[in-house]
């Protein structure tokens, strides 16, 4: 079968073996049809950083509009769509395609093999991704506009969208196609491609929190799927998954929704987990402590994450026994939680700490996402949430785990392994520059917002009451200002790129210790061509 | 063509098959999602986009088989692709879960809630007095009118008998595989494709039955809807399952399998298997009980 298809495909393949770091001639061949890890990776992390604009972008309106009580700049429903999309981009625009970006380029040097383990299809995963985001965004420029429910996609509410929804359903089946492609690579290339002696309990934490994170993508992605579909049908085809009146239930798209949507918090903080367990130890100069500890951690966290999702519903009309069963699940939560933080301030405990940009990052996200994982603990009880439940307290919380939590590390993470991929330093001093405005003003931007929630502002409204006034005008100058803020991080990392004179070292720090820093900076084109011999002191962590 | 020593890695380099898929991908779902805006012309670009991506996996499977035939695939590229099969039918059976958990929902809990039952009580008494919650149900409004339902020991249980007899073809198939039989090999998948066909044929006359006697539509309250949408996607996987089972076959019929290395036939067989199983869990839950 499919003879008469004349392809040069199998003229390109060879061993890594007989490939001396040749790179695809042409724009084309070099980014379109590339099956290299770095360049796919590469990608991804250019598409988070467009949509980290544009989901910034996005925040910007909503913190304008907020500035001062009263309609200001927006229509109430754009200000919908605004804090819909916002979401959407950020969650799988942003944070996912960069932590698939880290992945790509990182789990084949640190397990030490030559490149992901289904090459082609690690293409597909990205190039389904602009096309994706494309259709999602252009919603916002139809006669209906795009999606005005919240992220979260409540019917009866979104199934109110006009033409635009079935865009955004199939926006969602897009990536979610690439999310279970691109986590199927990776859990193959973990568990299929490790050198010889990278026994399991000797990988990088990255990788550990990579695998579980892919675990968790492959389960709860297709749940997002079935739910938007049954949205997309009741809305075109006349089923009545979600109306009383035949029988269904708007609840249970709730249900079906956070059974995806709790794992999928995890997906985006995982991995910023196991960048903390890199970087930690390297500029302490102490190995991880507790590493078998924060691999239990890391997949009991991912198990309970299955069992806590009506959490999210507490004041939607439940049963009692449901209230209390998630109340105390979703508690249980902060035991291997707390082991982490607990492992993360023992690796400092008499360290020969340095504070490099990355270091500042990794300390600044163990001090905030505790915060935020503080608040997430006075959600969980059931009665108080009665009174949280859809303000600015529960605004100010998944703020504090995803910004100065997941995007901290991702920035973390950026100045950690930057000049490994380029092999040129960034500037230590605009870095610095960047940490330092980042946290006071995201601590600007979203502590006030607890105050807000707790003093009962509402969620999704573009206008409030005038006792809140102060503390929104303070929020949105936070907010303007760290979005400004992030200018100078696009600025040192394409000086780095581009402009950087100093050159960096194969090891780059010092202190860091793992297979990736064994390769040159840049790293050759195919990572390791044979395998390499994994010695017990290239493992990060010699307990 | 380098040589290809055990051991040694494989790393296939560029292939324009991923943005071809892609773009037959947006072409499809944008016309789809036009078509069911009403758009008249959204048809044919849909069509097109299917045909972009039938086109796209001969190419990228063909580039495959004979990258196979060739001999350049050693035992780890063997276990990636076991690998990347295993975890694909895993999140097909999440996507299954869906359905089935829904079904589950709102036969357990909201349902008998509509009813009154538990904390529903009071909500029965103000919207929907008399309301009878007993399965099958269109819900209090009556939506899509009265209906009944396809009885389970019909064509449902010949299906089954159907599905799980192939079951046994294809592994039968299997064996003769394993013993360098292809006569046997090629009948037995022959049977397994006709079977698999067959299925399709029946559940489609049940599908016409329930429209036009039963008044059973994809609109019938949420009976309705869980039950076209769970026999709906499992009649597709089985009818993509046959699909690939006819490709196994005509490749048999060429030579491509050797006794101890044949992985697209065991990829399709496990795939197979799982419809199989999807059917077993629908016909005890979506039509004996």
């Amino acid at each position: 079968m499919s003879t008469d298809i004349t392809s040069n495909d199998l003229d390109h393949a060879h061993d890594g073996h007989d490939d001396h770091d040749h790179k695809p001639k042409g724009f084309l061949n070099r980014w379109l049809f590339t099956t290299n890890h770095k360049d796919i990776g590469t990608l991804y992390l250019f598409l988070s950083l467009i949509a980290f604009l544009v989901g910034g972008s996005m925040a910007m309106v909503i913190r304008a509009e907020l500035f001062m009580p009263g309609l200001q700049l927006v229509e109430p429903d754009f200000f919908n769509q605004m804090t819909t999309m916002h979401a959407l981009v950020m969650v799988f625009g942003a944070v996912m395609p960069a932590w698939v970006g880290f992945a790509n380029w990182l789990v084949p040097m640190m397990v030490g093999a030559p490149d992901m383990a289904l090459p082609r299809m690690n293409n597909w995963s990205f190039w389904i991704l602009p096309f994706a985001f494309t259709m999602l965004l252009s919603t916002l420029f139809m006669d209906s506009g795009g999606p005005a429910s919240g992220w979260t996609l409540y019917p009866p509410l979104v199934l109110q969208t006009g033409n635009s929804l079935a865009f955004v359903v199939f926006a969602v089946h897009m990536l979610g196609i690439s999310s279970i492609m691109g986590s199927i690579n990776i859990i193959a290339t973990i568990l299929n491609m490790r050198a010889p002696g990278m026994t399991l309990l000797r990988m990088p934490m990255f990788v550990w929190t990579w695998l579980i994170t892919a675990f968790l993508l492959i389960a709860v992605m297709p749940v997002l799927a079935g739910a938007v579909t049954m949205l997309l049908t009741d809305h075109f085809f006349g089923t009545n998954f979600f109306n009383a009146a035949g029988g269904g239930d708007p609840v249970m798209f709730q249900h079906i929704f956070w059974f995806f949507g709790h794992p999928e918090v995890y997906i985006m903080i995982l991995p910023a987990f196991g960048v903390i367990s890199e970087i930690l130890p390297t500029f302490s100069r102490k190995p991880l402590f507790g590493y078998s500890s924060m691999v239990y951690a890391t997949a009991t966290i991912a198990f309970l994450s299955f069992i806590v999702w009506a959490h999210h519903m507490f004041t939607v009309g439940m049963p009692l026994q449901g209230e209390l069963f998630f109340m105390y699940a979703t508690m249980l939560i902060s035991v291997p939680t707390g082991v982490k933080v607990f492992n993360w301030v023992s690796t400092m405990w008499k360290g020969s700490m340095t504070f490099e940009t990355p270091m500042l990052f990794a300390i600044g996200f163990v001090v905030l996402f505790t915060i935020g994982g503080f608040s997430g603990l006075m959600l969980a009880i059931t009665a108080a949430d009665f009174q949280y439940h859809d303000t600015y307290f529960v605004v100010a919380h998944f703020h504090y785990v995803l910004v100065p939590g997941a995007v901290f590390a991702l920035m973390a993470a950026t100045y950690y392994w930057l000049p490994k991929f380029t092999g040129n330093m960034y500037s230590e001093k605009w870095g610095k520059i960047h940490f330092w405005l980042s946290t006071i003003f995201v601590n600007v931007l979203f502590f006030p917002q607890h105050y807000l929630g707790l003093a009962g502002m509402p969620r999704r409204i573009p206008d409030y009451s005038p006792q809140f006034a102060d503390f929104n005008m303070i929020s949105s100058i936070g907010g303007f200002a760290f979005g400004a803020t992030q200018l100078i991080f696009v600025g040192v990392i394409l000086h780095c790129i581009f402009r950087s004179k100093v050159k960096a070292t194969g090891q780059v720090w010092e202190g860091a210790r793992g297979l990736e820093w064994t390769l040159s900076s840049p790293p050759p084109y195919h990572s390791f061509t044979t395998p390499p011999e994994v010695s017990h002191n290239m493992v990060r962590h010699a307990d | 063509m380098a040589q290809h020593a055990e051991g040694a890695y494989y790393v296939p380099h560029g292939s324009k098959w991923p943005i071809v898929g892609s773009l037959g991908m947006i072409t499809m779902l944008v016309s789809a999602a036009n078509w069911m805006n009403g758009s008249a012309s959204a048809e044919w670009t849909f069509w097109l986009g299917l045909a972009i991506l039938v086109f796209m996996l001969f190419g990228w499977f063909g580039t495959v088989i004979r990258e196979s035939q060739a001999g350049l695939y050693n035992a780890q590229v063997d276990g990636s692709y076991r690998l990347g099969m295993s975890w694909f039918i895993y999140s097909e059976v999440m996507f299954f879960a869906v359905f089935f958990g829904t079904l589950f929902y709102v036969r357990a809990l909201s349902v008998p809630w509509l009813g009154g039952e538990g904390a529903g009580a009071i909500t029965n008494e103000v919207l929907y007095q008399g309301y009878n919650a007993v399965w099958p149900t269109n819900g209090p409004g009556n939506v899509g009118g009265e209906f009944s339902t396809i009885p389970a020991f019909g064509v449902p249980f010949i299906n089954t008998l159907i599905l799980l007899s192939s079951g046994l073809t294809v592994t039968l198939a299997h064996h003769a595989l394993r013993s360098e039989n292809r006569k046997w090999l090629v009948l037995w998948l022959a049977a397994t494709v006709s079977l698999g066909f067959f299925f399709v044929y029946l559940q489609a006359h049940e599908y016409i039955e329930a429209y036009t006697e039963l008044g059973l539509t994809l609109g019938s309250g949420i009976y309705g809807a869980t039950f076209f949408m769970l026999t709906g996607f499992h009649g597709m996987h089985v009818t993509l399952g046959a699909i690939m089972l006819t490709v196994i076959m005509l490749r048999s019929m060429k030579g491509h399998f050797k006794p101890r290395n044949h992985f697209a036939f065991e990829a399709v067989a496990w795939y197979w298997h799982f419809v199989d199983v999807v059917w077993l869990g629908l016909f005890i839950f979506v039509y004996v009980l």
